[in-house]
């Protein structure tokens, strides 16, 4: 029997939430962020960009219409716990395979629910990033904030070895129109979802791999993927990531994927006070003036200063909110990438287009 | 591309007087687009025939038109002022039709105006159900099976193809107005015939019924440059079958995964880009199949604002008619900026950290005989609406705000327990199926028996269930043994202090001050559009239990002034119009103004509008707290109508101020045998009464006072089970049937004086001087509401004599009930005799109309009264007084097609009009007043 009376949460900077466990009895750690989507906490949860981190649902209500095994961005939960305010154990979706508590059960997850939501976000919003630990078994608050003194801060952290596929696979629609070589630093299937509905044969290979590996699959482009964690330590990969937009194939990051990029180009990256997390973040299209609303999760972000002064890169996209660095382009070149998620799941269908733009520079360099 | 300056002066157009599917959700948005394009340096313009709306009001437009919507209307404004665009969205199906109209007659290229915000292909589209179906064909979104019949025969074959139960539409109607579900063959043929009968082109749709089928609306908007965004999505609880302004509705979307949620988005966005071209406000309805495979149809789609555009805008905070009338001057959504942060851009879209409940607010007890169950047809008069940080919560709290006797869902004695009333309830749903829902899960009537009568999702039912489990558990304990956390779990599932008094039977009061001991309070927190994500400066509150109160009390002095609650027949826009009067004129008196009302409708609850908007229902418990927190001089109970004066007791009872006239003047107005001790003192007539508790007692009192009799129960609103008898088994009747329905124990006997000609005045009193702000006429005999009379301002016959007794009793009464603002008295003339039937020391329906028609700012004046701030010697009146201003009510009737039209002491219209006209020549005029012993007829 479980113990339904209490659960508790701790932030780094001493400040206590009491609330009612979910998931599995127990205790985890991580970075608290929170995200503000109404829907879509499946494909968030599972999505690896998430790996490590104690996420808060700032939606009502949680788990209402249970989980479906197509709607996941990766084979297992990412997160390190949940908090919500309302948790539905029961659910109702005639399409759904389990409800999310068994979800969490399964995927030895802890949680906490009952708690102000509203409150934590406010705390967090001011306060900033830190971690924070989740514990239902009755571990006394002493012993948890001592546990917690010792999680390492997200800022330095490499996480993308963790959560990316340990070897090569491809993945190939009917009738493939080209080949791409993903680099996988904690993928998200829809973004392969998205590249093979378009007509691309793609093969993923482990972050740690080589422009001679990547090639070995005779890819007419390179697909730089999302990740977790922090892309300043990741020197091996911003190497990679160098010599793959040098290689003179058309080239498309997303998230981490951008940022290594933006690194590789002598760009700088900084952790932001608070990330973008949710499924309606604007961003404006440099280019062509349109507008679109993304799906984000980033706690890193490309300095714009850097790129303003940098003369090859070129600023394509930023975020409408805060003016932030959403999108850049090497000059003349057919190598971009985005900091938001064009694959979105969860979240809006608005930046489709730029894997159809994707496809279409590399049938354009194919010719 | 940024605003386009070379439009300097704008027309908007209003919606009319307010009708079953276009009420006073057209004034907000009116209101709201004529304040953004002034921010623009813009003039406007506006035209609305309804007087008892801000949108009409100086405060609002540079110049204001109350004449017939019509197309001579709009000539005459053409011809006067030099206008460079016109706004034709905000008022809802009426506005739009008169634009259309104007269009066709050419009338705008005539005078060089522009249309904005609008494409009127795109509203050819929309309206003609076969276009629209065939370009939805060509654009891949699926919809209902459906074929047009232009005639009889044309419908029956359709019929037959497409078996039933099956949808009839009427084309270019409003409000669904023609529109049935037919499940019986012979039910068809009269429905078919009405529908071709009600359709201004003779064109009838017929669908296939999505019966069951779960139904969702999108809000978009869309900007010159095609950026388009979902502000809300709403989850109707009530699945396809019943109108969606007569199903209660959530947002956001409670059972909608991600996958579904973005194809819908993905579709709604597609056909608003290929309707046409314009940058506006839009909504598009869809039902998903309530199965695993989740297909999505299109239903209908609006290019223009909306009543679900209002309750999305009250829902997230982002002001979707202000938003949209920038967009049609030509701004980007990216140039604007998020109207709650001020830091953040508007181009993007709401997230919500609550659940908010929509329940519409019937009135079928006012249309004896009419078919009470609901379908396409939209029957509602009003809505509520519930902010809470669960559905459950929200839910409570739309129970509360609905003023209809119950504390909430559940937990106040009043459940069904017969079985098969029940179960017809959850077949045939009307007002009260979501009460009978809970009935029924508490009787142990199986899920899945529910679920296949009423089709709605399992997870509300079992957000109910949940509800029913803790009531059991609350159930057992008494007050001094329920444990802290169940208390709280009540308190945050929405219970009311009234219910968990029920449960643990004990006195409110005991459960409130329990609360206090154990520290369980409301706190305040923010819609901000963005889930606390970024800090808002917009002070829009709700409240529920839980740690952080965001709510910051000032140290300036406060006023509270306590808001209408949801639109009924006898209380409607007009208490808003005097509320949102209120709180400016407190405003300008240098008081910091709180807001308390429930309706999304409203311009009250728009968050411009007062210092602090609290959305809460307006039911003690939830005022009190504010009081408490917020700690105001005082409460302003006379704008608010009924709703708010009944809570004026209770106030006095917890020694809270009530600015203006006391409760005890306004508790002996209404106590019929002191205020007649008081006229009698001052010797003023009125006519032979009596209180009576029985039918035994009424036929003996019926001897003294003499046939025709008026009957009503005591407190009642818009003359609510009033009725005129003329003999002793009528009599009998109607006082039987009032302690039955009613379990009234105090009914009124009034002689009824017939034949007599009934007028009514208005007046401003500081408890020594008194201003009559108007007297008016009413044009029917005496019998009839007031509210569903013909009046006229001033009166158009009565002498000298007549007038002068009416100026002096005002006088003397306003001053013997010590008032203190406003006053509004009804009287019966005859043979130059002047009787008083009824006083009201509170602002009434007919100070707006005055208002409007002088051309003075009654209410803000007697809010300064009522404040102290001023006397009434103070002002300076200067009515503008041009020939008469007729008052036309306004009714529903086709709503309650088996209703019979005829009209008495109880109120039935549903708006009003003006007109005005030069003297009494006037053809109009005349009519009306040849007609007026037609009165069963209208």
């Amino acid at each position: 029997m479980k113990n339904e009376t209490a659960a508790v949460l701790i932030l780094e900077d001493g400040t206590i939430f009491h609330g009612k466990p979910i998931g599995k009895i127990g205790t985890t750690t991580g970075e608290i962020a929170f995200n503000t989507g109404m829907t879509g906490y499946q494909e968030v949860f599972t999505d690896p960009s998430y790996y490590g981190q104690i996420l808060v649902m700032t939606t009502a209500h949680i788990g209402n219409y249970g989980v479906h095994d197509d709607e996941i961005e990766s084979d297992s939960m990412m997160i390190a716990g949940l908090v919500t305010k309302n948790f539905s154990k029961t659910f109702s979706r005639v399409a759904a395979n389990d409800s999310m508590e068994n979800l969490m059960l399964k995927n030895n997850k802890v949680g906490i629910s009952d708690i102000d939501t509203r409150a934590l976000v406010r705390h967090i919003r001011s306060r900033g990033a830190m971690n924070a630990i989740i514990s239902s078994d009755g571990t006394s608050i002493e012993d948890l904030k001592t546990q917690l003194s010792k999680v390492p801060s997200m800022s330095g952290l490499e996480l993308s070895s963790k959560v990316c596929t340990k070897t090569a696979y491809e993945v190939k629609p009917e009738n493939p129109i080209c080949k791409i070589s993903v680099v996988d630093f904690g993928i998200k299937k829809n973004i392969i979802r998205c590249l093979v509905e378009r007509g691309a044969h793609v093969k993923v290979f482990p972050m740690h791999t080589s422009l001679q590996e990547l090639d070995t699959f005779e890819p007419d482009g390179y697909m730089l993927s999302n990740g977790p964690g922090d892309p300043g330590v990741m020197a091996d990969s911003i190497q990679l990531v160098k010599e793959v937009s040098n290689a003179g194939k058309p080239v498309f990051g997303i998230c981490l994927g951008h940022q290594l990029l933006g690194l590789s180009l002598g760009l700088k990256t900084e952790k932001m006070f608070n990330g973008h997390r949710g499924i309606n973040h604007p961003i404006l299209n440099l280019k062509t003036g349109k507008c679109e609303i993304t799906s984000q999760n980033h706690g890193f972000v490309v300095s714009k200063e850097s790129i303003e002064s940098n003369p090859i890169v070129e600023l394509t996209h930023i975020h409408l909110n805060d003016n932030t660095v959403a999108g850049l382009a090497i000059k003349d070149k057919p190598v971009f990438s985005v900091q938001y998620h064009p694959e979105a799941s969860a979240g809006p269908h608005d930046s489709r287009y730029l894997f159809d733009q994707f496809i279409a520079n590399i049938l354009k360099a194919k010719v | 591309m940024p605003k386009d300056n070379s439009i300097k002066s704008v027309l908007i157009i209003g919606s009319g007087p307010i009708v079953i599917g276009q009420a006073c959700e057209f004034d907000y948005s009116g209101s709201q687009a004529s304040r953004s394009l002034r921010e623009e340096g813009i003039e406007v313009t506006l035209i609305n025939s309804n007087p008892a709306t801000i949108m009409t009001d100086k405060v609002v437009a540079d110049n204001v038109y109350l004449l017939p919507l019509e197309p001579n209307s709009i000539i005459e404004i053409l011809q006067k002022h030099k206008i460079d665009a016109v706004l034709p969205t905000m008022g809802g199906q009426t506005g739009l039709n008169l634009a259309m109209k104007c269009e066709e007659m050419g009338i705008w290229e005539e005078f060089g105006v522009r249309m904005i915000g609008v494409d009127t292909t795109a509203i050819a589209i929309t309206e003609d159900r076969e276009q629209f179906r065939e370009l939805m064909g060509k654009i891949d979104v699926p919809m209902a099976p459906q074929k047009t019949a232009k005639s009889f025969l044309e419908g029956k074959e359709i019929a037959q193809e497409f078996g039933f139960p099956l949808c009839i539409r009427a084309s270019y109607t409003l409000g669904g107005a023609g529109a049935s579900i037919v499940y019986d063959p012979k039910e068809f043929d009269s429905l078919l015939e009405r529908g071709l009968q009600l359709s201004p082109i003779h064109e009838v749709m017929i669908d296939k019924a999505m019966m069951g089928w779960k139904e969702f609306e999108l809000e978009l908007l869309r900007d010159a440059n095609d950026n388009v965004v979902i502000v809300c999505s709403i989850e109707n609880f009530d699945p396809m079958g019943i109108h969606t302004g007569d199903s209660i509705t959530v947002a956001p979307a409670m059972t909608l995964s991600d996958t579904t949620f973005q194809k819908m988005r993905d579709m709604a966005i597609k056909m608003m880009r290929s309707i046409g071209n314009f940058a506006g406000g839009c909504n598009v309805q869809f039902a998903v199949s309530p199965d695993a495979n989740e297909d999505i149809i299109a239903i209908e789609i609006n290019p223009r604002v909306s009543r679900s555009s209002a309750l999305a805008s009250k829902a997230t905070g982002y002001p979707i008619a202000k938003i949209a009338s920038k967009l049609a001057l030509g701004y980007r959504l990216d140039e604007l900026k998020n109207q709650i942060t001020k830091t953040t851009s508007a181009m993007f879209e709401p997230t919500l950290d609550y659940v908010i409940v929509k329940i519409p607010r019937w009135n079928f007890n006012k249309f004896p005989g009419t078919d009470r169950r609901l379908g396409l047809q939209m029957k509602s008069v009003g809505e509520v609406m519930g902010i809470g940080r669960s559905f459950q919560e929200a839910l409570q709290k739309a129970c509360q705000s609905l003023e209809i006797n119950r504390n909430g869902l559940g937990a106040d004695g009043k459940e069904l327990t017969n079985q098969q009333e029940i179960l017809y309830s959850l077949e045939n749903a009307s007002w009260n199926r979501l009460f009978h829902i809970y009935d029924a899960i508490k009787l142990g009537i199986p899920f899945k028996t529910i679920q296949e009568k009423t089709k709605i999702d399992l997870w509300f039912l079992k957000q109910i269930e949940e509800l029913i489990e803790l009531e059991r558990k609350v159930e057992k304990h008494h007050l001094d043994t329920i444990p802290k956390e169940l208390l709280f779990e009540a308190k945050q599932k929405g219970y009311a202090d009234r219910q968990i008094a029920h449960l643990l039977k004990c006195l409110e009061s005991e459960v409130h001050k329990k609360r206090d001991e154990l520290g369980i309070n409301r706190v305040y927190k923010l819609v901000d559009t963005c889930a606390g994500e970024f800090e808002a400066q917009t002070p829009y509150y709700y409240s529920t239990f839980e740690y952080e109160n965001e709510s910051v009390v000032s140290t300036k002095k406060k006023i509270v002034v306590l808001g209408s609650g949801p639109n009924r027949i006898g209380q409607g826009i007009e208490f808003d119009y005097s509320c949102v009067h209120g709180v400016l004129a407190a405003k300008e008196c240098g008081y910091e103004t709180i807001m308390i009302n429930c309706n999304p409708e409203t311009v009250s609850t728009d968050f411009d509008t007062a210092d602090k908007l609290y959305f809460e229902p307006v039911f003690w418990e939830h005022i009190y707290d504010i009081i408490q927190h917020e700690k105001p001089v005082g409460v302003i109970v006379q704008l608010g109508g009924q709703t708010a004066l009944k809570l004026a007791e209770k106030l006095n009872r917890y020694g809270i101020p009530i600015i203006g006239t006391s409760f005890e003047a306004l508790d002996l107005a209404e106590d019929r045998g002191r205020f007649s001790k008081l006229l009698e003192e001052n010797d003023i007539l009125f006519p032979k009464y009596g209180v009576v508790e029985s039918a035994e007692q009424a036929l003996e009192l019926s001897q003294d006072l003499g046939f025709p009799l008026l009957v009503r129960p005591s407190y009642v609103l818009g003359g609510q089970k009033m009725k005129i008898v003329i003999n002793e088994e009528e009599l009998e009747q109607h006082v039987v049937d009032i302690i039955g329905e009613m379990g009234a124990n105090h009914i009124l006997l009034d002689h009824f004086i017939g034949g007599a000609i009934e007028c009514e005045a208005d007046a401003i009193c500081d408890g020594e001087d008194v201003y009559i702000i108007g007297i008016m006429q009413h044009i029917e005999p005496a019998g009839i509401h007031s509210g569903d009379s013909y009046a006229v301002l001033p009166p158009y016959n009565l002498g000298d004599l007549v007038m002068t007794q009416i100026e002096e009793i005002t006088k003397k009464v306003a001053k013997a009930l010590k008032t203190v603002g406003l006053i509004n008295i009804q009287y019966a003339v005859k043979d130059d005799k002047v009787y008083v039937i009824e006083a009201n020391p509170r602002a009434s329906r007919t100070v707006p109309f005055i208002a409007k028609a002088y051309d003075e700012p009654y209410v803000n004046y007697a809010t300064k009264v009522m404040l102290g701030e001023k006397k009434v010697k103070d002002f300076n009146f200067n009515p503008r007084k041009e020939g008469y201003a007729v008052k036309i009510p306004v009714f529903s009737y086709e709503k309650f097609p088996d209703v019979k039209k005829e009209l008495g002491p109880e109120m039935k219209s549903t708006g009003e009009g003006i007109r005005f006209i030069k003297d009494l020549r006037d053809p109009f005029f005349m009519k009306i007043y040849a007609e007026r012993n037609m009165h069963l007829s209208k």
